[in-house]
């Protein structure tokens, strides 16, 4: 009998080993594909008892912070309401939704990154805490941003070039990241619109010429108009007429013309070559979820994204800005922030650096090369030309007293409810000699110029920045 | 050192355990209201720690002087068991722990008693068709109408009006047991010796079959009557569980659990709830099945409790039971699905441990079986340990999907006082077995 009862044990124990078997299955093996069921709520409910970080602009003053909600939970609040809304995003951790920042920076908030001390916090039983965020946006710098636009849709944003760090980054409407689904618009115009980028791509075509020796700020060409560009006649604002002037005259005056035929001379791989340089053709490479920011790019009539290579490319006219050019405010800023910092373009970002909730800096972004763009003395030769633009050219509203300016207009004919209407533009830095902010504004259907209507804005959230 | 010094050292881990068990709650309790109150941590936990200490040493005293030769690490086992389950318990609800205790207290008692008047327990072998039929009118009584009590379709408790529902299943299994064990003591020579071969396999003579082929009808009758599955296995495998070691002939084993298979497979394609039973095990996500009433979401919130265990678990008291607005979703946490909280909150190792020491009891109760010196103990001894092994594995594998969930306690462990007072019946029946078998002649 003795006998019987040895296997009898082994079968117990081959039963028991089956149920440790099942056990590790459920809390190790595919404890995953558990907590990703639709039906389990624990993920969810183990969100809100996180008390996330809070998310500080650079002078410390709270974008979004934690507050305590029933039993044990915690919810979310936004001091500035819909003034940081497209960069902070917001979190709805029972809805499971997030953008902006606040998605990005998620696991930061959460605690989650911090794979060890998380494992330690699991022994002790203890609550995740959340680390802060601290960004290097400027309140008031944003505010101006978004006074300036008034109300009217477009968007402002401002760069610091010699780091990327992100001053501001405005779009109009905004919405209230504590309501999100109930109305205005998450739709960020800084970062995901396609605007036609008008006269301020001259920069670009400009940079091009010079950077390539293929022109001098002084080579002269003919600004008569009309000329026929790819087939087609094109001409100046109001038909305006240019005799034989160099590169400098035709960019303080913004001459259409001159600058078509100087993209056509520089051919298709030499202006391509040049704009992904400036980033064009990529996701720009800010800290937000991706699908938060879009490419700027060509594209075709029937919408398709193309190269300037492309024979399908109307190349005048993509020099002027124009021929189906998409950029975002946030493009044309690191074209601003390129030539302001000699050439170099510094990859923007949002976050300044984190700390954990006993106060102790966790990580500090370091401003980060991004792309070479063009010879340092290309960025101080275009930089000069764009000088006299704000100087004496289209950009005179621009002008701040005792400090140089260097802008670049743009209006660009777009349609406005089902009406043409007017996109305008404004792209600046300052101070010239050593820039510490590089802005791009966009207002959509305004009406007037770029120099008469973006200038203006560009102007206050600069003299913020410069002076606050 | 003697049997019985060696039993009063190993029950220092259970009351080390108890003690760092209602400390940590304690803790995480004061910690949830803000203030951490030092008092309340030192008085509560050594409150429950010494009274469960008491009650511990009182038992070994009455172990000391009863049963001076009997096993030596049961007692502790089943110790640890009930201090895991009591803290468990006391984490859900303070109200249910204080119960608890109240019935360890009460189990304890039974213990005693059983052992002071089965004291020669070879009596009940004179007493075994009495005690077979209390033990099927024990199991019958859920369905007399009235007081019988019927839980998502499976009739398993009685209502005792007034006071509390009661699980005669829990009573019916030690019945049971008792009767198998001294109806194949006399008849385990005859089932082999005239057994006959046929097709290869070994038959045993119909004679002597009958009384077996009734067991496995009344098992069937009660899958029927009772409608449950868990507990029906339970019973049944214990029933093959002595016909093996009383015949040692597996055949009789494969003819039983075929006929088990067969009567299974009929009741979960023909009885409503059994059939709901299973498929909630298949599909325990699908959304019909969740939204049922008595469907799956039992079922799948386990299964949600044990994936957030992880490895070390998150902590004890930290399991997430209830939404914020104190919505339950973790339903019969303290009873069915205790099992998922533990390792939820101590994880797989947590887990575990809990098997292993079940696994411990358990080989301790073969080892009673193997050292007993008739065939009476030997076999009630393996009929009570086989039993209470499957009884673990019923529900543990219930909610852990190895078979689908039918709603038997943990012993020692899970919420409720039949439960204890049975399996305290059940733990006296085998040290009374191993008294006298470790007993110098």
């Amino acid at each position: 009998m003795n006998d019987s009862i040895m296997k009898l044990f082994g079968v117990v124990f081959v039963l028991f080993g089956l149920l440790v078997a099942f056990t590790s299955r459920w809390t190790v093996f595919e404890a995953k594909a558990l907590r990703d069921q639709p039906r389990n709520a624990r993920p969810i409910l183990e969100e809100l008892r996180i008390k996330r970080g809070r998310i500080l602009a650079a002078n410390g003053a709270v974008l979004a912070r934690p507050v305590p909600g029933p039993g044990g939970t915690f919810g979310r609040a936004y001091p500035f309401g819909g003034v940081f809304a497209h960069a902070v995003g917001y979190s709805n951790a029972a809805l499971g939704q997030r953008a902006g920042l606040e998605k990005s920076e998620n696991d930061t908030l959460t605690g989650q990154d911090d794979a060890v001390s998380s494992f330690l916090d699991e022994l002790r039983g203890h609550q995740r805490r959340g680390n802060t965020v601290v960004t290097t946006l400027r309140p008031a710098a944003q505010k101006a941003a978004l006074a300036g636009l008034a109300g009217r849709n477009g968007a402002v944003v401002a760069l610091d070039p010699r780091t990327g760090a992100v001053q501001a980054l405005a779009a109009n409407p905004s919405f209230d990241p504590s309501h999100p689904a109930r109305g205005g618009s998450q739709f960020d115009r800084a970062t995901q619109s396609g605007y036609p980028p008008g006269s301020t791509f001259k920069t670009v075509t400009a940079v091009a010429a010079i950077d390539s020796g293929r022109f001098t700020p002084a080579s002269t060409l003919s600004g008569r108009s009309p000329q026929i560009i790819s087939g087609t006649p094109l001409s100046n604002d109001a038909g305006e007429q240019f005799g034989t002037i160099d590169l400098t005259t035709a960019l303080t005056n913004s001459v259409n013309t001159v600058w078509a035929q100087v993209a056509v001379a520089l051919g298709r791989r030499t202006m391509t070559s040049y704009m992904k340089r400036f980033g064009f053709y990529r996701r720009p490479p800010l800290d937000l979820p991706a699908g938060e920011r879009a490419a700027s790019h060509v594209v075709d009539f029937k919408g398709r994204v193309r190269e300037p290579t492309s024979d399908q490319v109307d190349l005048g006219r993509v020099g002027i800005g124009q021929g189906g050019l998409e950029v975002t405010p946030l493009q044309m800023a690191m074209v601003a922030s390129a030539i302001a910092n000699r050439g170099r373009l510094m990859t923007p970002h949002l976050v300044a650096r984190t700390v954990d909730p006993d106060g102790r800096t966790r990580s500090t972004v370091k401003p980060r090369l991004y792309s070479r763009v063009m010879k340092p003395s290309t960025a101080a030769q275009v930089g000069t030309m764009m000088q006299s633009v704000v100087r004496g050219g289209t950009g005179t509203q621009a002008a701040l007293s005792g400090i140089d300016v260097a802008g670049k207009t743009g209006t660009a004919e777009v349609g406005c409810n089902r009406q043409k209407g007017v996109q305008t533009w404004f792209i600046a830095f300052a101070p010239a000699k050593a820039p510490r902010v590089a802005v791009a504004v966009a207002v959509e259907c305004s009406g007037g110029f770029g120099g008469t209507v973006a200038a203006p804005i560009a102007k206050t959230v600069m003299e913020t920045i410069l002076r606050g | 050192m003697s049997a019985r010094n060696r039993e009063l050292l190993a029950l220092v881990p259970a009351s080390l355990l108890v003690t760092a068990g209602f400390a940590a709650i304690l803790i995480q309790n004061a910690g949830k209201g803000g203030v951490v109150d030092n008092r309340t941590i030192s008085t509560g936990s050594l409150t429950y720690g010494l009274l469960f200490l008491g009650l511990c040493l009182a038992t070994h005293v009455v172990l000391r002087m009863t049963l001076p030769y009997a096993d030596p690490y049961l007692f502790p086992l089943v110790a640890v068991l009930a201090c895991f389950g009591l803290v468990m318990i006391y984490r859900l609800s303070e109200i249910d722990a204080r119960r608890q205790a109240q019935w360890f207290v009460l189990g304890l008692v039974l213990f005693t008693v059983t052992i002071v008047v089965f004291r020669d327990y070879r009596k009940l072998e004179g007493y075994r068709y009495v005690i077979a039929a209390a033990g099927i009118l024990l199991l019958l009584l859920p369905r007399v109408p009235g007081i019988g009590a019927q839980t998502n379709g499976a009739y398993l408790g009685v209502r005792i009006p007034g006071l509390f529902v009661f699980q005669p299943a829990e009573l019916a299994k030690i019945a049971i047991v008792v009767f198998l064990a001294s109806y194949l003591r006399d008849t385990r020579q005859l089932l082999v010796q005239g057994a006959r071969r046929f097709l290869g396999v070994t038959l045993p003579p119909l004679k002597h079959f009958g009384p077996l082929l009734v067991v496995w009808g009344s098992a069937m009758l009660m899958l029927v009557v009772i409608r449950d599955l868990g507990s029906s296995l339970m019973f049944f495998g214990g029933f093959l569980a002595i016909v093996y070691v009383a015949t040692g002939r597996l055949s009789f084993v494969v003819i039983g659990l075929a006929l088990f298979a067969l009567g299974a497979w009929f009741l979960a394609t023909h009885v409503g709830h059994v059939h709901d039973r299973v498929e909630a095990w298949l599909h325990p996500f699908q959304g019909n099945l969740y939204d049922k009433v008595g469907g799956s979401y039992q079922l799948a919130q386990g299964q949600f409790a044990m994936a957030d265990g992880g490895l070390f678990g998150q902590g004890f008291g930290q399991a997430v039971l209830t939404t914020p607005t104190g919505q339950v979703i973790v339903p019969a946490a303290k009873t069915d699905l205790i099992y998922t909280i533990i390792a939820n909150e101590l994880g797989l190792f947590g887990a575990t441990a809990v098997i292993v020491t079940y696994l411990l009891a358990v080989q301790r109760g073969f080892k009673i079986a193997m050292l007993a010196r008739d065939s009476f103990s030997k076999l009630l001894a393996t009929g009570l340990t086989a039993v209470f092994a499957l009884q673990v594995f019923v529900i543990v594998g219930g909610v852990t999907r190895v078979i689908p969930l039918t709603g038997v306690t943990l012993p020692f462990v899970s919420y409720g006082g039949s439960s204890i007072l049975a399996n305290f019946i059940l733990l006296a029946l085998l040290l009374l077995v191993s008294d006298r078998a470790r007993r110098p002649a």
